[in-house]
C-alpha cells in the first residue's frame, strides 16, 4: 500500500486518479500514523511553498523519519521543491531538507509560468525513467525551479529557453519530479509504475 | 525545447459536446469525456472544456463531466464558462480541473483574478477574453462579455496586461470576429497581447487551414492554438495538425 499525503495544499485528485488507474493499491492519508505501514510515500502539491509548509509541519517530522528509515519518497511540483533545504518564494522558506539545494525564481526574459510539454533529458539508469519513449515530454507549469547542490543525487534535466533546470531526481529513496506525471499522458503513468516498482522492490537502503 | 501546444476546445451545454458558427446554430459533436479521451490518445496536449449551458443546474453537471474526465484523462484540462466566484473555481479543481478560466466575471469584478490566483495559485487562473476590433480603428480591440454579445470600452491588450498583474496565469485569447469561421485567427491581436505580456496566450477563434495555425503560431507568437470545428469535424486530426507543423519547424510534443 501507498500513502498519497494529504495535507491541503493544492488539488490531489489527479494524483490519486492516476495511482488508481495503473492499478496501484493506494491510500489518501495526512496522518502519520498510516505512514510506518506504507511501501512508499507520495507528496503532491500545487500552490506556494510557506502555505504548504505550514501545512505540511505537523508531520513533517514524521516524513523523515520514514524517508531515513527506507520508505521511498516521490515529492511532485511543490511536492517536489519541498524535498528540498530551502525556498525562496515570498522571502526564505525551510523546507524538509531531504535534498541539497534551493528552490528559486525562474530568471525573468522568458515566458512565466514555464507552462506545457518539453522533453526531459535522463541520465542512464535513472530509475523512475525506465521504459520510457525516447521523445518523452513531460506537463510541467511552475515558476520556481530548483538550483540542485546534493552532490549524489541523479539529475534528469530540461531545457526552457536558454536555462537548464532540474525535472526529476533521485537520491537513495527519495525521487522528486518538477512536471506533473499525471498528467503527462502514457509517459507519465510509466513514470508513476516505476515507482510502484520501486516501492514493490522494498527498502532501498 | 518547450513545445507549442494543440488544445481541442470542446463546448458543453446540456451534457454535449456542441460548436457552432459564431455561437450560434449548434450541432451535437459527441460525449464530453469520450471525445476528451479520443483527443488525449490521438496526441493532444491539453484539453479545454467551456460550459455554455447557462442555468444554475450546469454548475452542478459541468462538475461531473470533469470528476469523470479527471479519472480517464491524463493532460492537463482547463475548464471555464459561468464562472461567477473563487470558491467555485476551488470546486473544479477539487473535482479534478488543472485550470480554471474567467471571463466576463472577472471583467465585472477584476479582484475575483487576484483572491483566486492567491488561493489556488497563478498557475491555475486562465483569463478568457472575446476581443472584438474595434470599428474604424486598426490594431485596436475591445473586450466583449456575455459570451461576445456585449461590447465594454475595456481595451483587450490593456486587459490582458492587467490580467497578468492581478495574477493571471495565462491568457485564452478568442478573437470574436474570427470565432466559428474557419478564415484564420486574428494573427495582429494574438501578437499585440503575446508581445505585451509574459504569460503565455492561447489563440482561439478562427482555425482553419494548417496553415491558419502555423501562422498564429509564428507571426502571432502563441504558445498554444485552440480549436474545436476542424477536430470535432474531422477536417483534420491532431497527429496531422503536429505532423504539419513539425514539418514547418515548430516544436511540438511527438
Amino acid at each position: 500500500m501507498l500513502v498519497i499525503i494529504d495535507y491541503g495544499a493544492g488539488n490531489i485528485r489527479s494524483v490519486v486518479n492516476a495511482f488508481r488507474f495503473i492499478g496501484a493499491d493506494i491510500t489518501v492519508s495526512g496522518d502519520a500514523a498510516d505512514f510506518p505501514r506504507a511501501k512508499g510515500l507520495i507528496l503532491p502539491g500545487v500552490g506556494a511553498s510557506g502555505y504548504a509548509m505550514k501545512q505540511l509541519a505537523p508531520i513533517a517530522g514524521a516524513i523523515r523519519r520514514q524517508v531515513q528509515a527506507g520508505t521511498p519518497l516521490l515529492g511532485i511540483c511543490l511536492g517536489f521543491q519541498l524535498l528540498f533545504d530551502e525556498s525562496h518564494e515570498m522571502g526564505i522558506i525551510k523546507c524538509l531538507g531531504l535534498i541539497g539545494g534551493a528552490v528559486i525564481p525562474i530568471p525573468p526574459g522568458r515566458t512565466i509560468p514555464h507552462m506545457g510539454w518539453n522533453y526531459v533529458a535522463a541520465p542512464a539508469g535513472m530509475r523512475l525513467m525506465q521504459g520510457l519513449t525516447p521523445g518523452r515530454h513531460f506537463a510541467f507549469v511552475h515558476s520556481y525551479y530548483a538550483d540542485v547542490s546534493e552532490p549524489t543525487a541523479t539529475v534528469a534535466t530540461v531545457e526552457y529557453e536558454g536555462l537548464t533546470m532540474a525535472a526529476a531526481i533521485e537520491k537513495d529513496n527519495i525521487f522528486g519530479c518538477q512536471f506533473h506525471p499525471e498528467k503527462s499522458g502514457d509517459d507519465g503513468l510509466q513514470m508513476l509504475r516505476n515507482f510502484v516498482t520501486i516501492c514493490d522492490e522494498g527498502r532501498v537502503c | 525545447m518547450l513545445t507549442k501546444r494543440i488544445i481541442p476546445c470542446l463546448d458543453v451545454k446540456d451534457n454535449r459536446v456542441v460548436k457552432g458558427v459564431n455561437f450560434l446554430n449548434l450541432r451535437d459533436a459527441g460525449d464530453p469525456v469520450e471525445l476528451g479521451a479520443r483527443y488525449s490518445d490521438e496526441g493532444a496536449d491539453e484539453l479545454v472544456f467551456l460550459d455554455i449551458t447557462a442555468t444554475i443546474r450546469s454548475k452542478k453537471t459541468i462538475v461531473e463531466i470533469v470528476e469523470r474526465v479527471a479519472e480517464r484523462v491524463f493532460i492537463p484540462f482547463t475548464v471555464g464558462g459561468g464562472i461567477t466566484t473563487a470558491d467555485q473555481i476551488g470546486l473544479l479543481l477539487r473535482s479534478g480541473a488543472d485550470k480554471c478560466s474567467v471571463n466576463t466575471a472577472a471583467v465585472q469584478n477584476p479582484d475575483l483574478i487576484r483572491e483566486s490566483a492567491e488561493r489556488f495559485g497563478n498557475q491555475c487562473v486562465v483569463l478568457a477574453i472575446d476581443a472584438r476590433r474595434a470599428p474604424d480603428k486598426p490594431n485596436k480591440w475591445i473586450v466583449t462579455v456575455k459570451a461576445g454579445s456585449e461590447p465594454t470600452d475595456i481595451d483587450a491588450v490593456e486587459w490582458a496586461e492587467r490580467a497578468q498583474k492581478l495574477g493571471a496565469g495565462e491568457i485564452l485569447l478568442t478573437s470574436m470576429d474570427a470565432d466559428g469561421t474557419q478564415a484564420g485567427y486574428d494573427i495582429a491581436l494574438t501578437r499585440a497581447v503575446a508581445e505585451a505580456v509574459d504569460i503565455p496566450v492561447i489563440a482561439s477563434g478562427g482555425a482553419g487551414t494548417l496553415d491558419s495555425l502555423l501562422h498564429v503560431l509564428q507571426e502571432g507568437k502563441a504558445s498554444a492554438v485552440l480549436a474545436a470545428s476542424i477536430f470535432h469535424y474531422g477536417t483534420y486530426t491532431i497527429a496531422q495538425t503536429k505532423d504539419f507543423l513539425r514539418q514547418h519547424g515548430i516544436p511540438i510534443r511527438p
